[in-house]
């Protein structure tokens, strides 16, 4: 069990090292202006220095919850990409593809209702 | 699993496309916009019943696959419960039309939320699977939280909406850990299969504290004492068409899966949990109705006088006989039915938003209306049982179940708290009747009366007539009841 | 102790114990990370299980999704000023009473031995067939084309797929309906009635930076 997950593992540390290489390189390479604006952290236009619990609006709240839900959508599309090879085959895969895009049609149609509705417009 | 399997969810199936289509036709304009969200709502309904009955018929000639046969079942139980959903739905939706014209809100997402909460009990009807039980659950239980929360501007919507949700989700956790249990030690979810896992297992602590659990978690969806405290709150708060929703359609989805379960999955346990629930249905039938005395609030009152109906029906799930099994089918009809009349008058006597459910609105009924308080009067005296009213065939099943299972001291009770419980049905008919009433203005719109009128004609017809009903029960109960092996627990 | 069992002593008591600081922090800000700490935690103990896939939605979802949203309820509901009181509400004697009974009941009645054979199920349910056509060098020297099936135990991810998408496909498309369903409320309940939003729909501190940050700039300009 523990070796087959050995992958993983190289795979975050391969992530790691990316992340390090590209900060690393980019504070040797880049340029260093050390204005007071370059001096906050980015952070979307939202003052970096404020109260920290500030009063957001709801519709944030709104995007985050949208969200997860295709996240949802997304961690059900995983095992189906899995197996979908091995298991369609003749009439079958046909109705492996059916049964999936019936899902993706009833999410589409809540996704048109989202963005109709205005609640991805800021 | 394939293609002709569809068949059998083919209303299912219809009815999601149209409450999808809905759902799209205001936002994508057009001419879609200006048709009358009510009328595509009772066509899709309509045809959603045919479908029903077409499927029922068609089936018969195609073989259903195995995986397909141990999650949906489309028998006799099923589209008996189906049949009384979309009727419920359809009543609720002319009930729905002078709420949301007053509050301009949109009668699309409304409906098509509606829609929706009429699949997931439909699915909840057909399912034999615990995974397809709790999944529609979930379906109707999520849109149901919405649409109590429909009032976005009353706060004592949302607080109805926030409690419901909370207090819903924990149930539902309660109920899938005891479905996890179950899966646990029956090794599968399908009731058949259960059923079959535990005849062979004597005694077991791990399946005993999951049945517990499922119990817990479905007692709550029925709204039974000890896990009622939310229904008088969301009741009071909810917008009243959602609360008669609640009250009627959601609990008779709920009693569905309560039968199916216990009468095919848990069945040989019946010495474990008979007496738990016995427990609970006394303390729904006796707490429900004493508090819904010394309500003044119409709708706080059936809030107490659901739970009090959620006591009566279990009587039907402990008896665990052909007897209990019926009673249950003709009692959620009989319920529906009357209780959805009492929520018309209700609706009917609002003047705004939340008016129209205190005990003094009734007053002076009689004069105003002579007919509708007639009504009235027929329908409080169905919830309270009396003949020759539907109320009567109904509760009488439920009663002669229990004498028949041996629990002749919960039928005893039963009846005693029938009899408290006409104290405050009498109430409103006093109001009504013997007072004189302030000349309030009230708006009897032809949808309401149409409701009423449906109501009034089912609910004395088929106390007057009851054969039709009975019928019907043996026949859509036959299949279950042949599941759960019924007999050889009756004198154990 | 082999090192699984090391690995799960370690995981597990992190997880515990920050599920119980999730209740007891006084920030807010800081029971959600501690929230997200159980979270990561619970997701290796599922992947030390075999639960590869749950253990991943665990991470995709819980750690990344739900934890947003917590944190956006945090900021959203605004306690600017938390209440003077002891960590404890007056209920902890109850809560801890029916935490310990809840606890009793699921040791002494969910045990070992009780539950149905999972280890040959889990078996029978990870493993799938697949026919290949492979040479064959015989031993005098010719090479034969044979049918060869092989039982292999897949991943988990494998398994759950060919539950969910072949007997599970009732509940599975439901549950595209039960996602709809939550889009709908999102937008009910949080989207006003579109005449307000004309007013409001820029947030403030597009329009003016707060006082404090102000201040605090001089300060550093100083």
């Amino acid at each position: 069990m523990t070796h087959t997950l050995l992958p993983v593992l190289i795979m975050m540390l391969i992530a790691v090292v990316v992340g390090v290489v590209m900060l690393a390189l980019a504070w040797f390479v880049g340029g260093h202006a050390r204005t007071a604006s370059k001096q906050e952290p980015y952070e979307s236009g939202v003052p970096s220095l404020d109260e920290n619990r500030k009063r957001v609006n709801v519709r944030f709240y709104q995007i985050a919850m949208l969200f997860i839900l295709f996240d949802i959508e997304a961690a059900f599309l995983y095992p189906w990409a899995v197996i979908y090879r091995e298991a369609s085959t003749g009439a079958q895969g046909m109705f492996l593809f059916g049964e999936m895009l019936v899902f993706i049609v009833l999410l589409a149609v809540g996704y048109v209702y989202v963005w109709k509705k205005k609640a991805f417009d800021f | 699993m394939n293609w002709n399997d569809m068949i059998y969810i083919l209303p299912e199936v219809i009815l999601t496309i149209g409450a999808s289509a809905m759902l799209l036709v205001p936002v994508t304009g057009g001419r879609g916009a200006k048709l009358s969200a009510k009328w595509m709502m009772i066509i899709l309904l309509a045809i959603t019943a045919g479908a029903l009955i077409y499927c029922s018929h068609a089936v018969e000639n195609i073989d259903q696959s195995r995986q397909l046969q141990a999650m949906f079942a489309l028998d006799g139980f099923s589209i008996f419960f189906k049949l009384l959903f979309i009727g419920a739905i359809a009543m609720l939706v002319m009930l729905s039309e002078d709420f949301l014209a007053e509050g301009k809100y949109s009668p699309w997402e409304y409906y098509s939320l509606l829609g929706f909460a009429l699949c997931g009990m439909m699915f909840m009807a057909s399912g034999v699977h615990l995974i397809t039980i709790y999944i529609g659950l979930e379906l109707l239980s999520l849109s149901s939280y919405i649409l109590a929360g429909f009032y976005k501007s009353e706060l004592k919507s949302t607080e109805a909406a926030m409690k419901y949700f909370i207090l819903g989700a924990v149930s539902s956790a309660i109920l899938l850990y005891g479905i996890s249990l179950i899966y646990g030690v029956c090794g599968s979810l399908n009731l058949l299969d259960i059923a079959a896992a535990m005849s062979t297992i004597v005694t077991n602590d791990a399946l005993m504290f999951g049945i517990m659990l499922l119990g817990a978690g479905l007692c709550f969806k029925i709204a039974a004492v000890p896990f009622h405290v939310w229904t008088p709150d969301v009741y009071e708060g909810a917008p009243t068409p959602i609360a008669a929703f609640l009250s009627t359609g959601s609990k008779a989805a709920a009693f569905a899966i309560f039968a199916r379960i216990f009468y095919t999955g848990l069945h040989d346990f019946h010495l474990e949990w008979n007496y738990v629930l016995a427990t609970i249905s006394a303390l729904s039938m006796i707490i429900g109705n004493l508090a819904a005395i010394t309500q003044d609030n119409v709708k706080r009152m059936l809030g107490y006088s659901s739970i009090a109906h959620a006591g009566y029906v279990l009587l039907g799930v402990i008896s665990l006989n052909a007897l209990g099994l019926r009673g249950i089918l003709m009692y959620s009809v009989v319920y529906v039915f009357a209780n959805l009349g009492i929520w018309a008058t209700v609706l009917m006597l609002r003047r705004h938003q939340y008016a129209g459910e205190r005990v003094d609105d009734f007053e002076g009924l009689s004069r105003r209306s002579p007919l509708w308080a007639f009504a009235m009067v027929i329908f409080l005296l169905s919830l309270g049982g009396i003949p020759p009213t539907a109320g009567f065939i109904g509760k009488y099943f439920l009663f002669a179940a229990a004498v028949q299972a041996g629990f002749g001291w919960l039928a005893v009770i039963a009846v005693l708290m029938s009899a408290v419980s006409m104290f405050y049905y009498l109430r409103l008919v006093v109001a009504m009747y013997l007072r004189e009433g302030v000349e309030a203005e009230f708006a009897i719109t032809t949808p309401l009366r149409i409701v009423a009128g449906i109501c009034l004609v089912v609910t004395l017809a088929l106390g007057i007539v009851p054969s039709s009903l009975i019928d019907q029960a043996v026949l859509s109960s036959s299949h279950v009841a042949a599941h759960a092996a019924l007999t050889p627990h009756a004198g154990r | 102790m082999s090192p699984a069992l090391v690995v799960f002593l370690v995981i597990g008591t992190i997880a515990v114990a920050s599920s119980i600081l999730v209740v007891a922090m006084r920030n807010p800000v800081h029971s959600a990370l501690f929230l997200l700490l159980t979270f990561l935690c619970v997701a290796i103990l599922f992947v030390m299980k075999g639960a590869e896939f749950v253990g991943a939605v665990q991470v995709l979802v819980y750690a990344g999704g739900i934890m947003v949203l917590f944190l956006f309820v945090v900021m959203l509901i605004n306690v600017r000023h938390l209440p003077d009181e002891r960590v404890l509400s007056n209920f902890w004697k109850g809560g801890l009473l029916v935490g310990l009974a809840v606890f009793l009941l699921f040791f002494t009645m969910v045990r070992p031995g009780v539950f149905h054979d999972p280890v040959a199920s889990d078996q029978a349910l990870r493993t799938t067939y697949t026919y290949r056509h492979r040479k064959v060098h015989q031993p005098d020297g010719t090479v034969v084309r044979k049918l060869i099936r092989r039982g292999k135990v897949v991943g988990n991810s494998e398994a759950v797929g060919m539950a969910l998408y072949t007997d599970y496909l009732v509940p599975f498309e439901v549950a595209s309906l039960f996602l709809l369903v939550a889009m709908i409320g999102a937008i009910v309940i949080g989207k006003r009635e579109l005449s307000a939003i004309e007013e409001e729909n820029i947030p403030a501190y597009m329009l003016e930076r707060s006082e404090t940050e102000h201040e605090v700039k001089e300060a550093m300009s100083a």
